[in-house]
């Protein structure tokens, strides 16, 4: 008797812990709790709420000027909310001491809206920054492998001499984001990384964060005006309106949704296709 | 309407200039102290530190060395003249030495660098915190204010004494230079007659003097630079303020510093 119950302890532990490690069950990477931010008398969050856990992709999408970038650089500690919370990987983006939020922030992979490399530097040197901050165990040939590696998955192998000024939008936009993959981050934020790309090399993009979401179980949010992009690469979908978040749920469950704003996003795309 | 709206704007601007300004002072002190704490904590960014030290350094000393050299020219065809009227023109060459090494030189050199360096620091980084370069290098979870403050404070507080010594020394040379063009003297005799009766320690509180300069400097700029907002026009504003700024404190600093110095030394 004992011995059964001793097995069945072993395997609900073996349980617990497989769900652990996928992600499933454990607390989500990502908590929003009622973000409430103004710029002066212009109230731009009134209390957003979402939560993403490791292995979903949520994506946001909203008009222009509704606060989705402002979103993003809350949860990256670059802006401290009036009120409400915004935690990643257990630590508060804006209350937990510096050295929280930087170990947090290591973990972390963020893409600007406008790429913000560092102009004085280049390509291969953006993409470097991150390994030789904070990788001092790699040595130089290790940080160059790993630089090519990750220039060659966004597709700009070839290009680590030029200097950001000397590339294309598009390709600012790659080499940031293959600089936000640098550390392998558990936790993706990207702020429109298809933006400003032809269908071809968005649809690259978007099949290379599904890669790295089924390989790294990442969490990743991922702000995107582009209503393809984000049925292809999104477990979930929210869209944002005035501050609020006005529709959080699939693609499936927004097409059920009887919100004019929800339909009119909608119909833009069936429009597209 | 009767009341004039330039006048009520003047009455609530005065207020607000003080309360500006205490503002300002309150996160400068923030800023300094939160440098300074970064600063200490290894790991210390030498690439960037070395490469700082070219810029402030090396590529403002022909700017340096010009200044001094017309300082001391014009500095001996002056006081020639009212030297000669009291019968005292043997004092000349300690007179220039004097003048040039505690109080010309590291002036003139604090005020062509907090020209030259200040707009460039100012001016790079407001240009970086705008296309949100410095938000980049936070998210990479670096320190903006190590990886760029730190650096660039600490470069300033190293070069402005080697940048005053090579100051001094041309000041000196050239003060030699106009001297004999019209007195023939040499210039062995012109040295020991101007170090006549001074010890290295006379050098030294004006030699420190300096470092303070670099480190207001260095601070202003850094903390102009990082808290640009806007675009191009930032910029500009960013870089005028860091050298108006550092031009006037370091000034402000002179004069505090040399009360300081006659008070200890004498
Ligand atoms: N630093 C700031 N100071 C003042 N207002 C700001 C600031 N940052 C953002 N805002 C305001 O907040 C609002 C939301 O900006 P945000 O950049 O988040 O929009 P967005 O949803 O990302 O738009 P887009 O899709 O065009 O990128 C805008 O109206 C903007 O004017
Ligand atoms: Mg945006």
């Amino acid at each position: 008797m004992r011995q059964i119950e001793r097995l069945v302890m072993h395997a609900m532990e073996n349980e617990a812990q497989f769900k652990e490690v996928s992600g499933e069950n454990s607390a989500p990477a990502i908590i929003v709790s009622n973000l409430v931010k103004s710029f002066g008398p212009q109230r731009v969050l009134d209390g957003i709420s979402f939560e993403v856990r490791r292995g979903e992709t949520l994506a946001i999408l909203g008009r222009s000027g509704t606060g989705k970038s402002v979103t993003l650089r809350i949860l990256v500690g670059l802006e401290p909310p009036d009120e409400g919370n915004a935690s990643v990987l257990g630590v508060d983006m804006n209350g937990a001491s510096a050295r929280e939020i930087d170990d947090a922030r290591k973990q972390m992979g963020f893409l600007f809206q406008h790429a913000a490399l560092y102009d004085s530097l280049t390509v291969a040197e953006n993409v470097a920054f991150p390994l030789v901050h904070h990788r001092r165990d790699l040595n130089a040939q290790q940080r160059t492998d790993r630089v090519h590696e990750l220039l060659a998955e966004v597709g700009l192998e070839g290009h680590g001499k030029k200097m950001p000024s000397d590339i294309s939008g598009g390709m600012q936009k790659r080499v940031g984001l293959a600089r936000a993959l640098a550390l392998d981050p558990v936790v993706l934020l990207l702020d429109e990384p298809t933006a400003g790309l032809d269908p071809i090399s968005s649809a690259e993009i978007d099949q290379l964060v599904m890669k790295l979401q089924k390989e790294y179980n990442l969490a990743s949010i991922v702000v995107t005006h582009d209503m393809v992009s984000a049925r292809t690469i999104a477990t979930r979908i929210a869209l944002m309106d005035e501050g609020k978040i006005v529709i959080e749920g699939s693609y499936e469950e927004l097409q059920q949704s009887k919100e004019r704003i929800v339909m009119e996003f909608l119909q833009r795309d069936l429009e597209q296709v | 309407m009767s009341t004039n709206p330039t006048a009520v704007s003047a009455v609530h601007s005065k207020p607000n200039l003080l309360l500006g300004m205490l503002e300002w002072f309150g996160e400068f002190g923030i800023f300094v102290w939160q440098v300074l704490c970064a600063a200490i904590k290894p790991p210390f960014e030498f690439k960037e530190f070395v490469r700082q030290l070219d810029e402030v350094g090396s590529r403002s000393l022909p700017l340096v060395m010009l200044a001094g050299a017309a300082t001391g020219t014009v500095l001996a065809l002056e006081t020639r003249q009212s030297l000669v009227q009291f019968g005292a023109k043997s004092l000349l060459p300690t007179t220039i030495v004097y003048s040039v090494i505690t109080e010309m030189g590291p002036i003139i050199t604090a005020l062509v660098v907090s020209g030259r360096v200040g707009a460039g620091i100012g001016a790079e980084l407001a240009a970086m915190k705008v296309t949100e370069q410095i938000d980049a290098i936070a998210t990479s979870a670096v320190d903006p204010r190590r990886l760029l403050a730190s650096t660039r404070i600490a470069a300033c507080i190293i070069a402005m004494p080697l940048l005053t010594l090579a100051a001094s020394f041309s000041g000196v040379f050239m003060g030699w230079v106009a001297s004999t063009l019209m007195e023939p003297i040499t210039l062995v005799r012109f040295i020991n007659q101007g170090f006549q009766g001074a010890g290295f320690k006379d050098f030294l509180p004006s030699t420190f003097k300096t470092c303070v300069f670099g480190l207001i400097i260095g601070c202003v700029a850094s903390f102009q630079g990082m808290r640009a907002r806007g675009g191009a026009q930032g910029v500009g504003s960013s870089a005028t303020t860091s050298v108006v700024l550092s031009s006037l404190f370091v000034i402000l600093a002179d004069v505090v510093l040399v009360k300081i110095i006659l008070l200890i030394w004498s």
